[in-house]
């Protein structure tokens, strides 16, 4: 350091001789090479002594504490808390758990025999301070997934501190998705510094501007103490955004309904096969798809246990299955009950009312009346963002399963042989019996068929609802008013009927709240009902007056 | 088809006579045999068993039966066996009322333990009053009751939302809040004294969002967006649940799916336990919080204890524990005691006999029945975890008594409930000097 | 009016057994063998309140062809005109202690009585309105339905639709209402204890009224020159609508009277129960409703009120001696009877071949 020729010591070591001089250097370096060498693993024993104490506090100040070390281990420590496998001693010593259950040490990453641990406990502080710390740690990480998660909590975090390595992986960054999140993260961080230049700040107001979803109108409202030109600029964005956000709104109001609509779909399908071609109202039919939901839990747990490789596509079991169990459900009781009752339609309503009563409480022996936890497999969790939509993949797939359904539930019924047959039954059941079909026969089978359409439902119907021994009665009214508001027997009108239903509602919901809007929607259907007494699509024809 | 009302033909009057006849007399045999059952004491349960409500309320009446079971290995009480009595009200309330009263006059139970919806309790609490019975009521609820007949031993809003409300400002700094509950009188009050208590701490009414949705509501997209809409003003927000039953699994799964994480926007929920947990995945869950006065995650011998004969007798090692479990265990261990002091289980000795008795709770301390008929509780504050446990994050240093009448409702704030002599008052007005209502007459 | 075996039998029955239960209740001394304790009285006159509900189901499904599956409504907002006026007798009896406003009112924040709560501190007037705002309902809801000529199942899924939108109105506890708690903590009726064994019994006997009250009425009214109008147009109406008869009129006056005497029914209900509240509206009580009438046979009025008392009391007794397994039985009684009793019980006890000669009498 050149600076020593000017330092005061100067011309007190210039007056001793030589050699001594050379002696003093040489001490002073032994001892501020003495001081120095501990303090290199200081930070990090502090941090490990912090992490194990037991209290959230120090576990806090622990996590900050390795970071700002700078040591090398401190991704996979922090990752391992994140991941809840990160074990302590009251001696102050730290394990990571691995996969097969064995230990390693924290700091030196190889395998040891721990002894009686604790696991490092976290709260959601703490969680929120790991994320972001994790953040900047993974900003060079060779996988782009990880560099996107890193550039998004960095973002979320907005620390000044992260700026210059913000600055490093920016030029390092070849990806086009990862490197405009860099740059949107960037700007939260200059935003946040009390030193950054005013134009700095402009230019980071118009980034977020650009990105204009929620998150960064949240970060551009809870910024303070801007300049004047920055604070305009901000407010600007503000009044942007949410613009822009409304018209998002109405689109999102419209797949909510469409969601909705489609879960309708799925419950009152099967209603409406058994309805159009039986005249049967079958208040079993909630039921039938509480089967469909059960079914899917009973695989799941089966899975969990045989084949838990296969997990995640539980729900491609659970469907054809489901219909099954239904549909022969659907066929027994046919058989059993309904037939007896041909020609009385309103006492096959009282005799499935019992009937429903008695499947509830069987279900509730069995499984017993809790809640059962039926999971969503990872592919269909968490959402999407379209421009300013949130398109949850639930509910997505639910839409796209109701299409699937919906077109082979048509194909099935023009293009079949047992399709024809019932629409004829349907359309005139005499003439039809006339014409040499076996109508019992057709009637068991649509049963069949409605039952395991509701099977199906009851599997998507899992994902968002409870599974418990009454979901069977949430759906039944929703599924009548479906049908009869469409129009007996056709599925186009059940469709339109569904899908108007949902979206109504929907529209409503924001506006009068969720009661108001169911409210109005059933009111609605009543003073509907009185201008087109058959619903929507009635089916035309003397002998279907009856 | 013929017009006529069949008449009722001379064979069919005597078809008809001979059933009612024999009717008359099984229902006669029935009631002599419920009158003659001496020599054991007979405890009333009142749960849901069927009905919306069953999920909650069938392990209730299963720790109630292991609780008695408990008892008479023990050598019963006063030297007789305990019966169970159960009855299924079917999540009925007027059969409630019906229930209740037959459990007191026809099967002379000396208490029953049951009620969940404070609906179902206000359906049965005349019935108590009248006939002079003792009701064990164990779960969380709105307050603003104070009852002669009844023994709260679930929380009351100042033992439960109020310290949530505390740890969340002071933990997670939050500035804005959302009061999202079902429609019905214990989120309503809870939400009315929440936001009273806000205000008061200087949070601005702009920065406090109230909502209310009906029971079951299933269809949770818009108002997880409104919420996030909510939050993204810049302060951090938090949300408050008094969301009920069912519909709660929706409704997690719903934030789960939209991205709301717990260090975004943490939840901290009332009426969410491990009972409402086993039928959600919760790992997307992670960090949301719930306040309660036990966990069974509570690290102590006699919880312990607890939980393992609770899977003995269940034969199930799955099966969850919850706090108005624990309340359940407190209360009746009272009853006991109280039982045991007075020598009899006269209602009106054993209402006596009852304040002031302390026993053990599951997390380590004691609880103590006030002259206000509700017990001193420890407030826990849960995260969840991915197996559906909760890990606790903060407790209260001591106990908390409850504040039945809410101080921040205006007709109630000057009322104290008290039990001892001289005032034997459920609604005594401070300020007035008057017993208002609830009088023992 | 001619009474035949039924008739007598039945009037007889159902004023005898209450009477013979409120006597005893009264004049025994608690103790003895003899005494009817409390809780049946209690019981009894609920029952007696559901046949009137299962009566007026009867009626119109019965009679009229009109299967109503939303009938408990009128039964509830009867219960609801009587319940406001026992609110009100409350006073400041509450539990907050505030002399004009119930309980509810005080603990939501409301400062005054909302304008439709005006007038229900008569006694008079909550009769009244338990007379006409079911009716009301009622006839609005039928004109339009029958203007339209809704039928069949359409008609019994939109009086669904009926029923379930005002269950979730009245559970909104900005509604005044009393929301999902109802109405409930009564005190007394008239200046009497309401919990009291001589209110109790009182009831009874008055609930026991009211029904042949009705029992009469509706006989009148189906032997009567419109009653067969009414089972013209409940086998065949378009033949009816052809002979020149409008069988909209007809079903509206049969709908109307029978939504009329539900909230009777509902009226006398919740002072016996004690309390009122929106699951009363819950389309599964319309459903128990017709159960009701199809087990004691539809079609036959003296059925209504047997099927009423016959399947409650069986769901009093099982909830109590198989609490866990009740509902299998009650479900498997509502199968076994529709497949084996078309008839319900009343036709195990009828003459063996019906015969048709009612209108050949009547032409006479």
């Amino acid at each position: 350091m050149g600076a020593a020729d000017s330092s005061p010591a100067a011309p007190a070591l210039l007056c001793l001789d030589n050699v001594m001089r050379r002696l003093l250097a040489f001490f002073l370096i032994a001892a501020v090479s003495l001081a120095s060498a501990p303090s290199k693993a200081d930070p990090v024993d502090d941090a490990v002594a912090a992490l194990s104490s037991g209290s959230f506090d120090s576990v806090h100040e622990g996590v900050d504490e390795l970071v700002a070390s700078g040591s090398p281990r401190a991704a996979a420590i922090i990752g391992a808390l994140q991941n809840g496998k990160l074990y302590f001693r009251p001696d102050h010593t730290l394990y990571i758990k691995q996969d097969d259950g064995t230990y390693v040490g924290a700091l030196t990453g190889t395998p040891i025999d721990a002894g009686n641990v604790k696991p490092v406990r976290v709260n959601n502080t703490i969680r929120g301070a790991m994320d972001a710390a994790l953040g900047a740690l993974r900003l060079f990480s060779p996988e782009t997934a990880a560099r996107m998660t890193a550039a998004e909590a960095v973002f979320h975090a907005a620390d000044p501190s992260a700026l210059p390595a913000l600055t490093k992986a920016l030029e390092k960054e070849t990806d086009p998705a990862v490197k405009t999140r860099m740059e949107q993260a960037r700007a939260a961080v200059i935003l946040a510094s009390a030193e950054s230049a005013e134009a700095d700040r402009l230019a980071a107001v118009s980034v977020l501007r650009v990105r204009g979803d929620i998150d960064a109108r949240g970060f551009l409202a809870s910024l303070s103490d801007q300049p004047p030109a920055v604070a305009e600029a901000i407010a600007g964005a503000l009044t942007a955004i949410d613009r822009a956000a409304q018209l998002w709104s109405v689109a999102q109001s419209i797949y909510y309904g469409l969601s909705l609509g489609s879960v309708l779909l799925l419950a009152a399908a099967g209603l409406a096969i058994t309805f159009g071609v039986m005249g049967v109202i079958n208040m079993a039919h909630g039921e039938m798809v509480m089967i469909g939901a059960y079914t899917t839990f009973a695989v799941q747990q089966f899975m969990h246990a045989h084949t838990p490789g296969m997990y995640g596509a539980s729900l491609l079991f659970a469907v054809p299955l489901a219909f099954m169990v239904s549909g022969s459900i659907g066929i027994v009781i046919e058989r059993t009950l309904i037939r007896w009752l041909y020609g009385r339609p309103l006492e096959t309503l009282l005799a499935t009312w019992g009937l429903s009563l008695v499947l509830q409480q069987a279900v509730r022996s069995i499984f017993g009346a809790n809640n059962q936890d039926v999971d969503t497999p990872a592919w269909m969790s968490g959402a999407t963002a379209l421009g300013g939509l949130t398109l949850t993949w639930n509910r997505m797939y639910i839409i796209l399963f109701s299409a699937v359904v919906l077109a082979g539930l048509m194909a099935a019924l023009r293009y079949t042989s047992l399709g024809l047959r019932m629409r004829a039954v349907t359309q005139n059941r005499r003439m039809a019996a006339a014409m040499g079909i076996r109508t019992p026969w057709i009637d068991a089978l649509t049963f069949g068929l409605g039952s395991g359409i509701a099977g199906m439902a009851g599997v998507a119907l899992s994902q968002i609802d409870n599974v418990s021994p009454n979901l069977g009665q949430s759906y039944i009214i929703d599924s009548f008013m479906v049908v009869v508001f469409g129009g007996v027997g056709n599925l186009w009108g059940t469709t339109l009927g569904a899908l108007t239903l949902g979206i109504v509602n929907k529209f409503l919901e924001p506006v009068a709240g969720a009661v108001v809007a169911k409210i109005v929607v059933l009111v609605l259907l009543i003073l509907f009902i009185q201008r087109r007494p058959r619903g929507m699509f009635p089916l035309k024809g003397r002998a279907v007056e009856s | 088809m013929a017009i006529t009302e069949p008449t009722i033909s001379r064979r069919g009057l005597a078809r008809l006579g001979a059933a009612a006849a024999t009717i008359a007399a099984v229902g006669a045999v029935k009631t002599a045999a419920a009158a003659e059952t001496s020599g054991t004491i007979k405890v009333g349960i009142l749960h849901s068993l069927s009905g919306t409500m069953a999920i909650s309320e069938t392990t209730l009446k299963d720790v109630m039966l292991m609780l008695i079971e408990q008892q008479n290995a023990k050598g019963g009480l006063l030297g007789k066996k305990l019966e169970a009595v159960v009855v299924d009200p079917a999540s009925n309330w007027p059969l409630f009322a019906e229930k209740a009263r037959q459990l007191i006059s026809v099967d002379k139970c000396a208490a029953t333990f049951g009620c969940w919806t404070s609906v179902s309790r206000k359906s049965v609490l005349p019935v108590f009053e009248e006939l002079n019975s003792i009701l064990f009521y164990p779960v969380q609820y709105e307050g603003q009751e104070c009852s002669r007949n009844v023994f709260y031993t679930g929380a009351a809003p100042n033992q439960q939302a109020i310290p949530a409300v505390d740890y969340l400002m002071k933990e997670n700094k939050v500035k804005r809040w959302v009061l999202a509950g079902t429609d019905y009188v214990y989120p309503r009050t809870t939400n009315q004294i929440l936001e009273a208590y806000l205000i008061a701490k200087g949070v601005a009414k702009d920065d406090i969002m109230i909502n209310y949705t009906p029971f079951g509501h299933s269809d949770w997209q818009n108002i997880v967006a409104s919420i996030k809409k909510f939050g993204s003003a810049g302060k951090k927000t938090a949300v408050v649940s008094t969301i009920n039953g069912d519909a709660n699994v929706p409704f997690y799964k719903e934030l789960g799916n939209q991205g709301l994480k717990a260090t975004d926007i943490p939840v901290v929920a009332f009426s969410v336990g491990e009972e409402e947990l086993a039928g959600i995945d919760t790992k997307p869950l992670l960090g949301h919080l719930a306040a309660w006065n036990y966990f069974q995650s509570v690290d102590t011998p006699i919880n312990k204890t607890f939980i393992d004969a609770w899977h003995a007798y269940t034969k199930k090692p799955t099966r969850t524990t919850n706090d108005p479990m624990e309340a359940h265990f407190i209360g009746f261990n009272m009853w006991v005691k109280a039982v045991e002091a007075a020598g009899t289980t006269d209602s009106n000795a054993v209402i006596d006999a009852m304040l002031g008795v302390s026993v053990p709770n599951l997390s380590g301390g004691y609880s103590a029945m006030m002259p206000n008929h509700h017990i001193t509780k420890p407030v826990l504050i849960g995260e969840i975890q991915a197996d559906g446990q909760f890990n606790i994050v903060s407790q209260t240093p001591g106990l908390v008594v409850a504040q039945e009448w809410s101080p921040y409702v205006a007709d109630t704030k000057d009322l104290i409930g008290d039990w001892r002599a001289p005032l034997h008052c459920g609604a005594f007005n401070v300020k007035t000097g008057h017993c208002t209502a609830g009088k023992k007459a | 009016m001619k009474l035949d075996r039924t008739a007598y039998l039945t009037l007889g029955l159902t004023i005898g057994i209450p009477l013979v239960l409120a006597l005893l209740n009264q004049a025994t001394p608690a103790g003895s063998a003899l005494h009817v304790p409390t809780y049946v009285v209690a019981l009894a006159g609920k029952y007696l309140c559901f046949a009137m509900l299962a009566l007026a189901v009867d009626l119109v499904w019965g009679f009229a062809g009109i299967l109503s599956l939303g009938h408990a409504a009128f039964f509830a907002l009867g219960g609801y005109a009587m319940g406001m006026y026992l609110m009100r007798q409350i006073g400041a009896r509450g539990v907050y202690g505030n002399a004009e406003l119930p309980d509810f009112m005080v603990f939501l924040g409301w400062h005054e009585l909302p304008w439709y709560w005006q007038g229900s501190q008569w006694f008079p007037f909550a009769v009244l309105m338990a007379l006409i705002v079911p009716g009301a309902l009622a006839m609005g809801f039928g004109w339009l339905a029958f203007r339209s000529r809704v039928t069949g199942v359409y008609l019994s899924i939109i009086t669904q639709a009926l029923t379930y939108a005002l269950l979730l109105a009245f559970f909104r506890n900005d509604m005044g209402f009393g929301g999902n708690n109802g109405m409930t903590d009564f005190k007394d009726i008239l200046g009497f204890n309401i919990q009291a064994d001589s209110t109790r019994s009182a009831l009874l006997v008055l609930s026991a009224l009211c029904l042949c009250a009705q029992y009469l009425v509706a006989r009148f009214v189906v032997r009567s020159r419109f009653g067969k109008v009414l089972i013209a147009v409940r086998d065949t109406e378009s033949r009816t609508r052809f002979l020149g008869y409008r069988p909209e009129a007809y079903k509206l006056v049969v709908w109307t009277l029978s939504a009329v005497m539900a909230g009777i029914g509902g009226a006398l209900y919740v002072p016996q129960v004690g309390i009122i509240n929106p699951s009363e509206f819950a389309p599964g009580n319309s459903i128990e409703a017709v159960i009701w009438v199809a087990v004691g046979g539809r079609g036959t009025l003296s059925g209504a009120i047997l099927g009423a008392v016959a399947v409650n009391f069986g769901k009093t007794w099982f909830t109590g001696v198989l609490p866990d397994y009740w509902l299998y039985a009650l479900g498997a009684l509502f199968i076994f009877v529709t497949l084996f009793l078309p008839k319900g019980i009343m036709g195990l006890f009828a003459k063996r071949p019906g015969k048709p000669v009612a209108i050949l009498e009547a032409a006479k």
